[in-house]
């Protein structure tokens, strides 16, 4: 039985890009809400609520507020959240309940193409997320500027990680209810233990050391940094994990979604 | 070029599971061409072979005269298929389906919106262009699915049970545009388990059962070689009918309840037969495919 292995991407993909943006702007106000609200409720209640018990936080030798300590993990966080739940219970409705992707294998486009399309706009909606949060943090006058424009590049190379991964597990849950299990052990303590609401480095050892593996430390980092204005060769260190994160979860995406769906 | 489909040795392996074992068929320009077969013969997996969908095992296969594995972009440009699911986008609308669909093909985008018009008004949707796929009845969206197929005006259509589940109207109402579409010249490759469709509208045809062709050829031929011009059918046959129609080496089959002969002969035996033995119910119709269908793939239930 002969197996094909060569990958087949052309810019094709972007005509993916384009239908899930047709059904975006349909569903636009639903698609906004969140990233609008979720960075308002987490700022209340752990800059107002619990910032007014922990106070300020030591961060690169000066004290800064704690709402302007969490800000930039919030943007973080929502870039992982929209790119990872885009590809994985979206992605899944597409796939197996709309049947979405077996239409598209009936026309010029290569399942390949679809999946690029799929998490490229995961990535996209990384970005429109964190446009939208930097409108409303920036107002609280938590951000640097111009540097913390550079969140918006950053949210698409961390929404193509995060989307490359989490369309690596569409690829293999059995059922759309199994995506509890990446999340409760993958998404969750990540959004807990890295760096997010209190320095990686008050954890213990081995727990530092595994935070290190967690792509959303290294973005956290990233976006901590861009959001104060502190642009250091260092930096590159934390996009470059996220880059090979993606060099390893996209390819596997693309197999696991070809095992999946050519049979 | 004059052949549109061209299967050689076709194969198809699932693990152990051989769905197609070594076909061979060729679908020329203009016809319309159906595979029958009980639920799983291999239909569905030949079909998607055709438009590469799956990946072939083994054999050869030729679409629009070139080579499915090498060339498959190039072929699914030039053809349109209503896969047996649904595969509408319920996000979009009617028209926005369309217009969406049109750009998954390399097709200059100036003349869509006419050309979905177009098709709109060939499937009486105009009037519908703004709803949601989701608040369409199944006639409806089956119309719709046959729409979005001809968006790249494709030389060759594929349809895998294209009727299934539908009331007899909308039946009705999809078999006709079908019918404009073969006048119009257009080819058609067409997977059904209702005989009366295929009878209707296939020019050509095979029979499949366990990933094998069973028969090739044009329904009324088929009817004539395997079953003959008319049937008989018995309901509670006698003994003795049954003893006499084996003494006469009838072509017949005796289902316990009921007895079918197949007869060439004109109404003089059905006269003979219910003068003579019926007791109750005896009917003489006229012999269609499904008795051939029966008769090649046999009644037992396969799934």
């Amino acid at each position: 039985m002969k197996t094909r292995y060569e990958v087949t991407i052309s810019r094709r993909f972007f005509k993916i890009w384009r239908r899930n943006f047709t059904v975006y702007k349909k569903i636009w106000l639903i698609s906004f809400l969140p990233p609008l609200l979720e960075p308002l409720f987490y700022l209340f209640a752990f800059g107002a609520g619990l910032g007014a018990l922990v106070g300020a936080v030591m961060y690169k030798g000066s004290m800064v507020s704690y709402g302007a300590y969490i800000a930039p993990a919030l943007i973080a966080v929502n870039i992982m959240y929209s790119a990872f739940f885009e590809n994985t219970f979206a992605s899944f409705v597409r796939m197996f309940y709309q049947k979405t992707f077996d239409g598209m294998l009936a026309t010029p486009l290569s399942l390949d193409e679809i999946i690029t399309g799929e998490i490229v706009w995961g990535a996209t909606k990384s970005v429109f997320a964190t446009a939208l949060m930097l409108a409303v943090i920036s107002a609280f006058g938590l951000l640097t500027f111009p540097h913390a424009l550079l969140l918006l590049p950053l949210a698409f190379v961390g929404g193509f990680a995060f989307g490359s991964i989490g369309m690596f597990f569409t690829g293999i849950v059995p059922t759309i209810e199994s995506f509890n299990l990446p999340v409760f052990l993958f998404i969750t303590p990540m959004f807990l233990f890295s760096g997010t609401f209190f320095p990686a480095d008050n954890l213990p050892g081995w727990a530092r050391g595994a935070a290190l593996a967690f792509p959303l430390t290294h973005l956290v980092n990233l976006s901590r940094a861009v959001s104060f204005g502190e642009l250091q060769g260092r930096l590159l260190l934390h996009l470059l994990y996220l880059v090979l994160f993606s060099a390893v979860f996209f390819p596997l995406a693309l197999l696991t979604m070809r095992k999946r769906l050519i049979r | 070029m004059n052949s549109i489909i061209e299967a050689k040795n076709l194969r198809k392996q699932f693990g152990e599971l051989t769905a197609v074992d070594g076909i061979s068929f060729t679908v020329r320009q203009g016809e319309s061409f159906g595979l029958l077969g009980p639920n799983g013969a291999g239909k569905t997996t030949t079909i998607r072979m055709v438009y590469g969908f799956s990946p072939m095992t083994g054999g050869s296969l030729d679409v629009l005269g070139r080579d499915i594995t090498r060339e498959w972009r190039a072929i699914r440009g030039e053809i349109g298929v209503c896969q047996q699911e649904n595969t509408l986008d319920p996000d979009l609308t009617v028209q926005q389906n369309l217009v969406v669909f049109a750009r998954y093909f390399d097709i200059p985008q100036s003349g869509v919106l006419d050309r979905v018009e177009e098709l709109l008004d060939f499937i009486s949707l105009k009037h519908r262009r703004g709803d949601r796929v989701t608040n369409l009845s199944g006639g409806l969206v089956r119309r719709l699915v046959l729409a979005r197929a001809l968006i790249n005006n494709p030389k060759l259509l594929i349809l895998d049970e294209p009727t299934t589940g539908l009331d007899p109207q909308s039946r009705h109402q999809f078999w006709g545009r079908l019918e404009e579409l073969k006048a119009r010249g257009l080819t058609i490759l067409l997977t059904t388990h209702y005989m009366d469709e295929a009878y209707r509208l296939c020019d050509r045809l095979i029979i499949m059962d366990h990933g094998k062709i069973l028969v090739e050829g044009n329904p009324r031929d088929l009817v004539h070689t395997y079953v003959g011009k008319e049937v008989i059918e018995v309901e509670e046959p006698s003994e003795e009918l049954k003893k006499w129609v084996v003494k006469r080496r009838f072509d017949s089959e005796n289902l316990g309840h009921r007895l079918l002969i197949y007869s060439r002969e004109g109404s003089g035996l059905f006269h003979t037969i219910s003068t003579k033995y019926c007791t109750g119910g005896c009917n003489l119709r006229m012999a269609t495919l499904e008795d051939v269908f029966l008769k090649l793939t046999g009644r037992e239930l396969r799934e």
